[in-house]
């Protein structure tokens, strides 16, 4: 009795040691992990497919699109509850959201947030991909780069109909603003000619669409044209404080003029002739 | 060398005997002056002044006050071929095509910023040190003049270029003026010569600008400054002040090296910033369409408060006669004119006000440490926290935007903290103020801990205090009791005449809950502790 209660209560003792609710955790999470990584489908077969270069484009595309994007847009592109069709969103569309990062979304959130590429996004594959979406219903397709090159715009027409079209949310230098229920107008600096392009035709997310007809792709240009010579200027009065207006003006006013004209009064009267 | 040179005698007799100088110089020129840093907060404003003065003047020299077209054709690209106004065609030949013309007009700009931020820090400096008090109420009333005229001065200044971000305050304005009941289509009709835009409110604004305002201005400025010099500075409690005397450096030459050099001190930060720091760039916001709006248009810092009152207000007006007739918009006429209205009345009335209270009409010479009446204190914080929540929600789109919160959860947030907000920095406020007193109590009845502990022969630890040094202790000792209204009933059980009144009984309460001193400095038991600290530190040395 004294020996098997003692075995026993050696068991009792380590099952109850304060440790031994992390390590079953830890065991718990290992053979999951393994489980599902054993189980999963594996993510390169396609990636493999495209380098192999066996498959045409939209059949390339296909595949791409059944491993990065079907989870949210449904295995025939036709949508699901966490993501919209994309019959008809159009090549450009693609080229847009992917290049930039936005897709494939990290998480639903209110808006995706531009990001950096992860390894599969090479031009090659947005071109397959943008082959597959186009080849479901047609839409917008992308800009050759003359109709998005800045030297063959004119900025001050672009700049009309910038401040007409597109300040109201992204701010008259493009800094980006805020919008509501967690959206935003993103900023427009690390949007490259086509992508704005792309953005202007296929409205993603927020944004409306500002097809052909409502601005021509000339006036597009135009405003290409406008948004790259503005962002890429030197600005001649000193730090542009972020070129948001006057609230960083105010806060440099206050921040900087005024504490440094306190710290002034308070060594001038701390400088005193001292009385005998 | 008793005498002075013939050639510096014969002029100063001269004018001696003519303008009575030399008595007049002798008696002024010896004038004291108080010496505390808080004291040079009102010469930022009166030197941003002289700056925007004369910034503003080499302004007038290019800058056309006009609203006809013209196709701009100057030196920035970007713009080249666009038609705009002659405004601001011409604020833009300032900028990129006069020399010297952008950094003056940046100077202009940041001196306007900081003149205001000057007054407001000068104007809370003599709130809480209750240097508003008998005899200063009517420069204290001057001063509150010269706050609003400086807000009107910079809305005009504002619009003046003609931007499109100057267009919008310029739309927001008339938005205001609309919404006054009744005369408010009338007044815009005036104001802007027809519709909205017109062709004439730059011109008007500018005569506004560089005329009218800065005159009056200009003549308050002075009845402020001349004031101040009759009346004496006020002065911090402290050895060898008292109500009678003025203990500082005489104007000339203490004081007035003192002024010149932060004079060049606030000069040299305006001209900092002006170079640095790029301010108003009209350039990028392009020309004034009323079509056209950008995200992040926002007043200038101290319009910030109404911006935010105009954002937190709900959606509410009223159709009187259907909305054919008499509709009145309190989405736009209660945020436009409440805040500034509380906060500009009761400024102005607060002086007064306190007197009625207090009953307390005895001249003061001696400014109140802000702790020692904790109430007004706290009333000044509570409206500090009421103006500051207003401003910081004046950027709730950029706060969203750049801190990734929703824009409605902004305007909740402000929504609540308008109310709340006042009423938690009253009570922080309020209890700091008495910890304070307490801590000043504290060392003035046992010294101030030395950190040397000694063994008593009985075998008890005590820690050594030493008495609190002159200055200290006399600055300590400079707090005034708030007197309170005779409200107490006579034998007979009857209140004093004024008490009797339902206002009186609330006078009285009032008058009570603001005097009274919960924290004496003297303490029954203090003067053993000190006596034993002294006696013990003439042993440990």
């Amino acid at each position: 009795m004294i020996g098997t209660g003692r075995s026993v209560k050696s068991i009792t003792a380590r099952r109850r040691h304060p440790l031994a609710r992390f390590a079953v955790v830890a065991l718990a999470l290992g053979l999951l992990g393994g489980g599902y990584a054993l189980a999963a489908p594996n993510g390169s077969t396609a990636d493999a497919a495209v380098a192999s270069g066996k498959a045409d484009d939209v059949a390339k595309g296909k595949d791409l699109f059944v491993a990065h994007c079907a989870s949210c847009h449904g295995l025939n592109a036709e949508g699901t509850k966490s993501g919209p069709t994309l019959v008809g969103v159009g090549a450009a569309a693609v080229d847009f959201q992917v290049s930039s990062g936005r897709m494939p979304a990290a998480d639903p959130g209110a808006q995706a947030p531009r990001k950096p590429l992860d390894e599969w996004v090479t031009p090659e594959a947005i071109d397959q991909l943008a082959a597959y979406v186009q080849s479901l219903g047609g839409g917008p397709t992308r800009p050759s780069a003359e109709q998005v090159d800045p030297a063959k715009g004119d900025p001050a027409k672009g700049g009309e109909l910038f401040r007409a079209n597109c300040i109201q949310c992204h701010n008259f230098v493009g800094a980006g603003g805020a919008l509501t229920y967690g959206k935003y107008a993103p900023s427009l600096n690390e949007a490259s000619p086509t992508q704005i392009y792309e953005a202007m035709a296929t409205g993603p997310q927020a944004m409306p669409v500002f097809n052909d007809s409502t601005i021509t792709p000339a006036q597009k240009r135009d405003m290409i044209a406008y948004i790259t010579s503005v962002r890429g200027q030197v600005d001649p009065g000193g730090s542009g404080l972020g070129r948001i207006g006057p609230v960083t003006e105010g806060l440099v006013a206050w921040v900087v003029g005024i504490s440094l004209l306190v710290l002034a009064a308070i060594w001038i009267t701390a400088k005193k002739r001292q009385a005998h | 060398m008793d005498t002075p040179p013939k050639a510096i005698a014969g002029v100063s007799t001269f004018l001696d005997d003519r303008l009575g100088a030399g008595s007049f110089l002798k008696r002024n020129l010896r004038k004291m002056f108080p010496d505390h840093w808080s004291f040079l907060l009102g010469e930022i404003a009166l030197y941003s002044f002289v700056i925007l003065l004369l910034t503003g003047t080499f302004l007038t020299f290019w800058f056309k006050p006009t609203m006809g077209e013209v196709v701009y054709n100057g030196a920035y690209e970007p713009l080249k071929g666009v038609m705009m106004s002659e405004a601001y065609a011409s604020a833009l030949h300032i900028s990129f095509d006069v020399r010297g013309g952008l950094l003056i007009r940046q100077i202009h700009h940041w001196a306007a910023l900081l003149f205001v931020a000057g007054m407001v820090v000068h104007m809370l400096r003599v709130f809480f040190t209750g240097a508003y008090r008998k005899p200063r109420e009517l420069n204290w009333l001057i001063g509150i003049l010269l706050l609003s005229l400086a807000l009107f001065e910079g809305l005009t200044g504002y619009s003046l270029p003609d931007d499109l971000l100057s267009g919008a305050g310029l739309r927001i304005t008339q938005g205001v003026i609309l919404s006054i009941p009744l005369i408010g289509t009338y007044i815009q009709f005036f104001l802007f010569g027809g519709e909205y835009p017109g062709e004439d409110i730059i011109s008007r604004f500018f005569t506004l600008h560089i005329l009218l305002i800065p005159g009056i201005l200009l003549a308050l400025i002075t009845a402020h400054m001349i004031l101040m010099w009759v009346q004496k500075h006020t002065q911090m409690p402290g050895k060898g002040r008292t109500e009678k005397n003025v203990v500082g450096a005489p104007f000339y030459p203490a004081f007035m090296a003192k002024a010149g050099a932060y004079f060049l001190f606030t000069f040299g930060v305006l001209a900092l910033l002006g170079t640095f720091a790029q301010i108003n760039p009209i350039w990028l916001f392009g020309p004034y369409t009323p079509a056209d709006i950008s995200a992040g248009s926002q007043p200038d810092w101290y319009m910030g408060f109404l911006e935010g009152s105009l954002r937190l207000m709900p959606a509410w007006e009223i159709n009187l006669f259907g909305t054919s007739g008499g509709t009145v918009p309190l989405s736009v006429l209660i945020p436009a004119l409440v805040p500034l209205g509380l906060i500009m009345t009761g400024l102005a009335l607060y002086p007064f006000l306190e007197q009625w209270v207090t009953g307390d009409r005895r001249e003061h010479h001696v400014a109140d440490r802000p702790r020692n009446n904790p109430h007004r204190t706290s009333i000044g914080i509570s409206a500090m926290t009421f103006y500051g929540v207003l401003w910081l929600l004046g950027a709730n789109d950029e706060i969203s935007a750049n801190f990734h919160i929703g824009l409605y959860e902004t305007t909740m947030f402000g929504r609540v903290a308008v109310f709340l907000g006042p009423a938690i920095a009253y009570f922080v406020t309020y209890r700091i103020c008495l910890g304070l007193q307490r801590k000043d109590a504290e060392i003035v009845s046992h010294g101030v801990e030395s950190g040397v502990i000694k063994r008593m022969p009985n075998g008890e630890y005590i820690e050594v205090h030493t008495p609190p040094a002159d200055d200290i202790l006399a600055h300590m000792r400079g707090k005034k009791e708030i007197p309170v209204i005779e409200s107490a009933a006579d034998r007979e059980g009857i209140p004093p005449k004024g008490a009797r009144s339902l206002i009186g009984r609330l006078r009285a309460k009032m008058s009570k809950a603001y005097g009274t001193d919960r924290v004496p400095l003297e303490e029954e038991h203090g003067e053993e502790h000190v006596a034993v600290g002294a006696g013990e530190r003439k042993e440990v040395h």
